[in-house]
Parts: structure tokens; sequence; C-alpha cells
């Protein structure tokens, strides 16, 4: 048994490489049991990151409903990321996280560390096979490996059928280890960012960087539980309710990210890296429908997510496959995100109050609406392969949460919109 | 917002109650004609998910909700 599982495997994988260099695979009996995707993503913010994932997919048939799931992700990170400081009606210096280096941001602009790069390699793989009638079983687990943050987790569900399987309820459980060891060591929380401009030479600015670090790396737990209930309605409905819960442990604060000090003319004094809480519960609800609709397929999803952290979202997404001509298809979708802001959320810290317990300035937990439109472009090719296009525009509009913006601040940018391009090729055989 | 959370809570206890109490609901194993197509799947777009999951993840303050929303990568 386990030969030809090993068997099956080195056949996955020479179809594999077949693949990527475009030569046909002798397609053996081996390979009828596997079914893989491939996809390539390139997304590209106006001004900001650019990144390239490549993902790929296998799924084994072992006979008797027994399948395994193998993937591996690669991406790679570029470009510049807003490190959360206020933009100043002249230029700012900078000092690169690593401590090494600076840069300069111009006059009205918002601060972004342009030296984002990053590199990840994930490997996740999972089982599934029937337990007993009506009962279903799967457990798993993934590798997630960068330059400075690694990832390792578990995954395991059980699923059970009821009503002919018209209705399905699951339980799933997931924890994952992650530990982080950014370059230059993590900053102890609300420390200053200091510029070496402020020092007579190398050795008192690299004393007193080294005195502002904390640790060298820290690490976050998190379990995960999720309680699926999936519901046939009739022959052409199909509905999926999930509430989640999601527990995380550990360091959560981005070690990259500053919190402008201001006075009261609006001029920033100095900036302080970012604290965030060590602990977060997340929870949400899912619900998801499949429609058939003369010929068409609609996918419309809601989702409601709320967290001890004060941020609480709304995300619908709907997906709509029409038939176009004889073998392709063409499929709009739109998405719409709202959330509120974090309770420790403040685009900027004010000199003359206090410094709170925690504060960041990283507009991605501030308040936000987002959107994204695109359609997908598919068809099915021979020995039912599938290559499909995908394009899509997604703008993210940070908002002022009642914030009164002193001074200067009230003539720049502090709720500056992102816009992302996102383009993908997806290649089932 | 505790309140609305309670209310919300109540309202899909009761809608998943009135599911699994109708029996009318779901179809003859011999109707599952469309319902056995690929494009009916929950999941019928895997790694579009799971592309989409891992920017959104990335973008925003929220995760999760169609699968697990733990940790996984340090874009975050």
């Amino acid at each position: 048994m386990q030969l030809k599982q090993l068997a099956n495997i080195s056949a996955a994988l020479a179809a594999a490489s077949c693949a990527v260099l475009g030569q046909q695979a002798q397609a053996g009996t081996l390979l009828d049991d596997w079914q893989f995707n491939s996809a390539i993503l390139l997304y590209n913010e106006t001004d900001r990151v650019s990144a390239a994932e490549a993902v790929f997919t296998a799924r084994g048939d072992f006979g008797d409903d027994k399948y395994l799931n193998l993937g591996l992700v690669v991406d790679a990170l570029t470009g510049a990321s807003a490190t959360g400081a206020v933009a100043q009606p002249y230029v700012q210096s900078f000092t690169r996280p690593s401590g090494r280096g600076s840069y300069e941001v111009a006059p009205g602009d918002t601060p972004l560390d342009d030296t984002f790069h990053d590199t990840r390699v994930q490997l996740d793989a999972s089982w599934e096979q029937p337990l007993a009638p009506n009962w279903r079983i799967s457990g798993g687990g993934h590798l997630s490996k960068e330059y400075d943050y690694l990832s390792l987790g578990l995954n395991g569900s059980i699923a059970r059928d009821f009503n002919q399987k018209n209705t399905t309820l699951s339980l799933g459980l997931a924890y994952s280890h992650d530990s982080i060891e950014p370059e230059g060591g993590i900053a102890a929380p609300f420390a200053p960012m200091l510029l070496r401009s402020s020092f007579a030479d190398d050795e008192s600015y690299q004393a007193a960087f080294a005195a502002t670090r904390d640790r060298a790396d820290d690490t976050k737990d998190t379990l995960d539980m999720l309680l699926g209930l999936t519901q046939v309605i009739n022959r052409d409905w199909l509905m999926q309710f999930n509430y989640s819960l999601s527990v995380a442990d550990g360091y959560m604060t981005d070690p990259f990210k500053l919190v402008s000090v201001v006075n009261s003319n609006g001029e920033v004094q100095q900036n302080l890296y970012e604290s965030r809480p060590d602990k977060r519960t997340k929870h949400s609800l899912y619900w998801q429908n499949k429609l058939h609709l003369s010929g068409s397929y609609l996918d419309a999803s809601y989702r409601y997510m709320w967290d001890d952290w004060e941020l609480s979202s709304h995300t619908a997404d709907v997906k709509w496959r029409l038939p176009l001509g004889q073998s392709w298809y063409v499929e709009p979708q739109l998405r719409y995100y709202q959330q509120s802001a974090a309770e420790f959320y403040l685009p900027f810290l004010q000199q003359d109050e206090p410094v709170p317990q925690y504060a960041s300035a990283d507009y991605r937990i501030g308040k936000m609406s987002a959107y994204t439109l695109g359609a997908k472009f598919g068809t099915k090719l021979a020995a039912g392969n599938e290559l499909s296009f995908r394009i899509a525009m997604y703008q993210q509009t940070p908002e002022n949460d009642g914030v009164t913006a002193p001074g200067i601040l009230a003539d720049v940018e502090l709720y500056e919109k992102v816009t992302a391009v996102m383009a993908q090729v997806s290649y089932s055989f | 917002m505790q309140y609305k959370k309670i209310i919300a809570g109540i309202t899909l206890a009761l809608l998943l109650g009135q599911l699994s109490a109708c029996s009318s609901l779901g179809v003859k194993p011999w109707e599952r004609d469309i319902m056995a197509k690929e494009e009916m799947a929950l999941n019928s777009a895997p790694l579009d998910n799971r592309l989409d999951d891992h920017i959104y993840f990335s973008k925003e303050g929220s995760s999760g909700g169609r699968s697990f929303a733990g940790g996984g990568c340090g874009c975050n």
C-alpha cells in the first residue's frame, strides 16, 4: 500500500515537472487518480506593494473515498508599505527598521518604507477519509517560512451527514505556532525611532539603538475552531453556515510600524514603535449560498466578524458564473468590505496627552471600507482540463474615525486610498 | 453592541432551527444532478479562495469565516 502511495506521489511530481517544462505528461493509469491545480497571481498596488504568488495543489484519489491533498505556495513581495507615521508639509527622515540606513519622505507624502521585500514558501498536506457510514474525518498540517517568520500548524476536522446527506454538521480545529525574528530585533513598546543624524558617532548611535530593543524574537500561538452546517435547500440551492472562533496569544504587534507624536500644531516631535495587545479573540459568522439559476451559478456570501479589540467587520461577496458560448464562462465578481477601528487605533498621538497602554496607526486596523470588482473567464479544454483568467481591482478607503487633525495635519492626507490590480492565470489538469 | 450580537445570534439559531426542523428541505438522492456539479461546490474555486484569503488577511483587520482564521504568515 505504502509503495503504491509512494509511486503515486512520484508520478504526481513527474507530472508537475512535465507541466512546468511545458511538455506533455505521459498520462498513465497512476496519474488518472490525481487532480492538479495551479495558479499564478500578480498583485500590484499603485506606488506601493507588488506581489507575485504561485500555488500548486495536487489531490490524489486513493479509492474508498480517501484523498491526499498536497499544496505548495511560493510568494514574493516587494515595494513600499505604509509605516503608520503621518505626512508632513516638509521632508521627513526615517531610520529603517533594522537600524541600518535611512530614507526620506517628500513633503505631503504618506511615509512608506520602501525596503519592504520578502519571499515565502508554504507547504501543506492533508488526508481525508470516511470514518463510518455518514462520518468523515480529515487531518493535516502546514509549514510556512519567510526570512523572518516561521509558522507551523496542525488541523483536523470531523463531519457527519444527516437527512440523506442533505444536512452536514462539521467541527474543525486548528492550531498554529508562529515565530518571528525581525531584522534588528523587536523594539520595546513605544520605543523611539532614533535617527543617526542626532548622534555624534556610529558607536553612540548603535548603543542607543540597542537600548531601544527588547528582545530578538517572539512567538504567537493561535487556536481556531470552526463549526459548520451545510444544508441542501432544494435541487438548485445549497447553503452553508459557519461559526468560527480564533484565539491568539503572543506577539501581534507589527515590528515595522510607527506612531507619530505631534504637538498642538500637528508637527511631528517623535516617531514611536507601535504596541498592540498580546491577546486577541475573534468570532465570525459566515453564510454562503450557492444557487443554480437557469444555467448560471450564483455564489453569494456574507460574513460578520467581531473581536475583543473592538474591531468588527461586514463582508459581502458575490460571484456569478454565466455561460459564454459553447465552452467558455464569464464570472463577474464583486466584494464589499467595511470595518470599524480597533479600540487602540490612533492615526497619531498628541504630545500633551499621556501615552496609552496600546496604540497603532496601522490603517489596516483603522476604520475602512474596501471593494473588489473583477471578472473571471474560463474554459474547459480536452480531457476535463480547465484554463481561466481573472482580473480584479481592489480599492481600500481608510476613513477618519472622528479624530480632529490639529494645525498642519489638517492640510495633509492622513487617510490615503490604496488601489491594487490583481491578475491571475489558473490551469487545472 | 453586545445587544446587537445577541440578537444576531438568536436570529441565526432560530433560522438554523427552522432549517433542521423542516423535513421538506433537501433533495432525494436521484435529484442530485445539479448539486453534484463542481460549479455548485461550496469551494468551487479553491485556488482563487486561497489567494484571495491571503491578500485580504494581509490587507484587512479580519480573517477566516469560510475557513480557519489563524496564523500562517507574517504578512499581517
